[in-house]
This record gives structure tokens, C-alpha cells and sequence, in this order.
């Protein structure tokens, strides 16, 4: 499949002034934005992809989705300077070639000729002029584990979930990570000692939350015909989906994560259900982190997840779910405060059979992998992927 | 509006940018506005030129009442910098009357006593730079 004849340039606006000291950064992304979308006989509730740079500030698509008002299943902030705009096009088109995506927004702007102070973009979550820093960073909020304190605070109080419950998402991580030698925290917990560990921010004790640590990971993706020729287990990547969730106009619901749009897509393209997933890597930046993911992910009903978690149903290799076998973030490795890499790399382990072998699920065939970003709190990215073995 | 009231937590200054700037203007004076699409009626929050449901850009401010319920809420333990001397801490959102749900603190009652669902109200905390922060109370 080539990206030839499969998308077109339909709307484009460049903005007319050149001096704009009267507008943020966002207004400009915004004023484009719809310029574009104006000439190409459309409106922003037609976009369902959104691709930024560097200067898009703030969380980048995440803060520009949520100030745009902007339902997305695909995005892209590949960041490569002057051309990286040149790059979406590109890489939108292999996105409508392939089917995930109809209509995509790729928005520029910038005003270093009347710099406003404190403004002028940059990544950084909710600094560096992102529309949203003027209501969101006077609170106190000490770090992430506020915003998903604030998660599981209402899951509690809508569902009745307890901290008994979440500690037991730590628990399991805990028994797996025990086998891992390069794990941070290669012991196992208790429910009480989680409980018994500092309150950081109610409900979550120091126990609820990941590791800290530096490191990192990589990934080489690859055409079938280089697989078929590297002479050994792969892991083939079946379905994919993706979605920003932002602060939905005010309207917010702390229940859930974006995996309830991602989720569908992925397990649509791959052509397989909840019942298939012999193994599953969910992103455990807190423990409240995991229990929404799976409810939203289908592997139990909305507000059943803590029932879900009790009698070791993500404990490796004999649980309903096992889960996170390399012990996670909760207790193995957070490289860079971004765990998704390290998600993809413990399921294709467990897909070519080499995770460690007392929490090796037999004949891994199907593994799911779930990575959250930003903020359960406030706007967060969501990604399923599900992977396979060569037959799968 | 309800008069300022003793803070005893950090007042610092919100960054302002020229959007923002009618927001926080109307705090000095105990005003806590929102905005409205005036195409489709949404109320918008957080206040911004493109209404984020009908992509409209006619909008404008109006005053909020002031009354909400408390959507979810934190007891924070662990404050950074200038928070981490005021001991433990309520942060929240408030389901503003109006509907948005705003993140806020919450104060004038102990921490341990904050429930989903509590009725508040909007105080002002003095920034000294023109501009007070919205904090909410029980009523």
C-alpha cells in the first residue's frame, strides 16, 4: 500500500497579518484552524485528526484539542522543526490511506515578533503559555499524583471502589516484579503496607503510585518481508486506536480514560475481543491508573473494577487478566516519568515466550498493551495496541 | 458576591495572558466570570475565543453565582515549594451552578470534613497584583 492517490490537500489559510499583539498563541492556532477548515467547505466537528508541532503549547495536542474542541482519533506532534509540517502531511495521509482517520487539522503559529510574557509555547504541561495555565496551576496540585487523586476520589464516591481494592493492583505488580533482577522494588507488598504507607494525596499512599526512575527503552517496527527474514518469534501488531481526552468544555468525567474510544478501535482492527487477550501491559502510573482501564476497556463493567481485582485476577501466569509482568511502573521501571515503551516491550516478551518464567503466561498469543499520558486529572493521550504472535 | 476572607494558603499571582486577562481583571473585583457561545448557549469553560462545542467565535463573559457542589476533591499531603508549609490541603473541582466543573481549593473547614457533593461558595484571595483567586467555602 502507498499513500499515493489516497488523500488530498482540501483546505489551507495562511494567516493574513503579520504583527499580532493582540492574540495569544493558541487564538492564532485556533484563527488558522478554522480558516482552513472554512475553505475547505468543512467545520471543526468534521476533524477527527489533529497533527501539531513544538509550537503548539502547552501539552501540544492535548492542550490545543481541548481548546479547540476537537473529537480525534488519530494524532501526531512530530517535532522536526520547519519541516515538521511538510512531515504531516505525510504522515496524515498514511492515516487516511489506512483507515484511521477522514478529515485532518495540521495548525502552525507563533508570534515571536510581539512575544507576550510568559507566553510563546513550549511543551511542559500546562506551563509555557498553554491556554489552560491561567485556571489550573494556582491550586498546589504537588506533581501528577494530584490530578489522578482527584480520579480516584469520585470513583470511590460514584462506585463505591475502595483503597483495599487499589492496593491490590499494587500487590500483584509487586509479586511479578519480584522476579525481575533489574526491577527498582523487587519485593513483594501487602495490602496494609500499602494502606500503611504515607498519604500522598487522598486516597493515594506512596504505595498507589509508580517508581521514579531514569532509564529508557526503543522499538524497531518493521515491513513483513525484513520480519520474515530475521529468523525468529515476532511480534506482529494487530490493531491500533487513539484518542486525546481533554477537559470536555468543563464537562469532565474523572471516571474514565480515553481507552473507551481507543479501546474499540484497536480491538475493531484487529479482529478480536476481550476473551483473546492471554496477556495485557496497562499503564500503572497509580494504581487507580489501571483500575479504569480496565473497566474501560471492556475486561469488566464501568465501576466493577475493583471487585474485578481482588483473588489475584492480574497476577501471572494464572489470572483472569495478568498483567504488567515485568513488575510495571508500580514497581519495576518508569523511565523518564513515560512509561508507554516499556509496556510495548514487556508484551512482545511475553508474545516470544522470553518474560521471566515464573510469571511467563503460557502460550501467550494475544497481548494488549495501554499506554496513558498527561493527566487522568485534567487531559491525558490514550493508546491500545494489540500485538500478536506470527499466527496470530 | 461574598467579601475576601483570611488566606492561609500561597495567593500567587495566576499567569495572565491577553485571553485571560478579563478573567482575572473581574477577580480584583469579586466578580468569577464565564463565558457563553452566544450562537449555541454553551456555557464555555475554561474561558476562550472559539466556543469548544459549536466552534463559534461570538462569545462573551457574564458573572457566574458564585454556588456550586464539590465534584471530587484531594487532601493533599505533600505541597511543593510555598504549599508545602500550609500542611494539609484541599484541591478540587466545583461544579459551578452554571455546570462547568472547576478545579479549585477548597477552605474554611477542615480537610477531613470535604465530601463529593458539599455545597460551596466562591472566596476571594488578594494576589497584591490586581487580581484574587477564586478559592470556594462551605456554605
Amino acid at each position: 500500500m502507498t499513500i499515493r492517490d489516497k488523500a488530498f490537500v482540501a483546505g489551507i489559510y495562511e494567516h493574513p497579518r503579520r504583527e499580532i499583539p493582540d492574540r495569544t498563541v493558541p487564538q492564532i492556532h485556533a484563527e488558522v484552524a478554522l480558516g482552513a477548515v472554512a475553505d475547505a467547505g468543512l467545520t471543526l466537528n468534521d476533524v477527527d485528526a489533529y497533527l501539531c508541532a513544538g509550537d503548539a503549547p502547552g501539552f501540544g495536542p492535548l492542550s490545543m484539542a481541548d481548546y479547540l474542541g476537537l473529537d480525534c482519533r488519530y494524532i501526531d506532534s512530530t517535532e522536526i522543526g520547519g519541516s515538521s509540517y511538510v512531515a504531516h502531511v505525510g504522515h496524515a495521509a498514511a492515516a487516511i490511506a489506512a483507515g484511521k482517520c477522514e478529515v485532518a487539522l495540521i495548525t502552525l503559529a507563533g508570534k515571536p515578533r510581539t512575544p507576550e510574557r510568559g507566553g510563546g509555547g513550549g511543551r511542559g504541561g500546562g506551563g509555557g503559555g498553554a491556554p489552560e495555565a491561567s485556571y489550573e496551576g494556582l491550586w498546589g496540585i504537588p506533581g501528577a499524583v494530584g490530578g489522578y487523586a482527584l480520579c480516584a476520589t469520585r470513583h470511590m464516591y460514584e462506585f463505591g471502589t475502595t483503597s483495599e481494592q487499589l492496593a491490590q493492583i499494587k500487590v500483584a505488580a509487586s509479586q511479578h516484579a519480584q522476579h525481575n533482577p533489574d526491577a527498582l522494588f523487587p519485593y513483594t507488598v501487602t495490602v496494609e503496607e500499602v494502606l500503611e504507607s504515607p498519604m500522598i494525596c487522598s486516597p493515594l499512599h506512596r504505595l498507589d503510585c509508580c517508581v521514579v526512575t531514569d532509564g529508557g527503552g526503543a522499538l524497531v517496527v518493521v515491513s513483513p518481508e525484513v520480519a520474515r527474514d530475521l529468523g525468529r518469534t515476532q511480534a506482529k501488531v494487530l490493531g491500533h486506536g487513539e484518542a486525546p481526552k481533554h477537559a470536555m468544555n468543563g464537562k469532565l468525567d474523572l471516571t474514565h480514560t480515553g481507552a473507551v474510544w481507543s479501546g474499540p478501535k484497536a480491538f475493531e482492527e484487529a479482529g478480536v475481543s476481550n476473551g483473546d487477550i492471554d496477556y495485557a501491559s496497562i499503564y500503572d502510573s497509580f494504581t487507580i491508573t489501571v483500575l479504569e482501564t480496565i473497566e474501560d476497556l471492556g475486561f469488566c463493567e464501568k465501576g466493577k473494577g475493583g471487585s474485578f481485582v481482588m483473588d489475584g485476577a492480574l497476577v501471572a501466569p494464572d489470572g483472569v487478566l495478568p498483567f504488567n509482568t515485568d513488575g510495571g511502573g508500580l514497581c519495576n521501571n518508569h523511565p523518564a516519568n513515560r512509561g508507554g515503551i516499556t509496556k510495548v516491550i514487556e508484551a512482545v516478551r511475553q508474545l516470544r515466550g522470553q518474560a521471566n518464567a515464573p510469571v511467563q503466561v503460557p502460550d501467550c498469543h494475544i497481548a494488549l498493551v495501554h499506554g496513558t499520558g498527561g493527566s487522568l486529572g485534567t487531559r491525558s493521550g490514550a493508546a491500545t495496541l494489540i500485538l500478536g504472535r506470527e499466527d496470530a | 458576591m461574598n467579601p475576601p476572607s483570611d488566606a492561609a494558603l500561597p495567593n500567587m499571582a495566576p499567569p495572565v495572558d491577553l485571553e485571560s486577562k478579563p478573567f482575572w481583571d473581574a477577580t480584583a473585583e469579586q466578580k468569577l466570570l464565564l463565558k457563553r457561545c452566544d450562537d449555541c448557549g454553551s456555557t464555555i469553560w475554561y474561558p476562550r475565543m472559539v466556543c469548544p462545542e459549536c466552534h463559534s467565535t461570538n462569545t462573551s463573559w457574564f458573572e457566574a453565582s458564585g454556588r456550586g457542589t464539590v465534584y471530587t476533591y484531594t487532601v493533599s499531603h505533600r505541597g511543593r515549594g510555598p504549599w508545602g508549609r500550609v500542611g494539609p490541603y484541599v484541591i478540587a473541582y466545583v461544579q459551578l451552578e452554571e455546570g462547568p466543573r472547576m478545579m479549585t481549593n477548597i477552605v474554611d473547614c477542615d480537610p477531613e470534613t470535604v465530601e463529593c457533593g458539599m455545597a460551596v461558595e466562591v472566596v476571594f484571595h488578594d494576589t497584591g497584583e490586581d487580581s484574587a483567586i477564586p478559592r470556594f467555602r462551605p456554605t
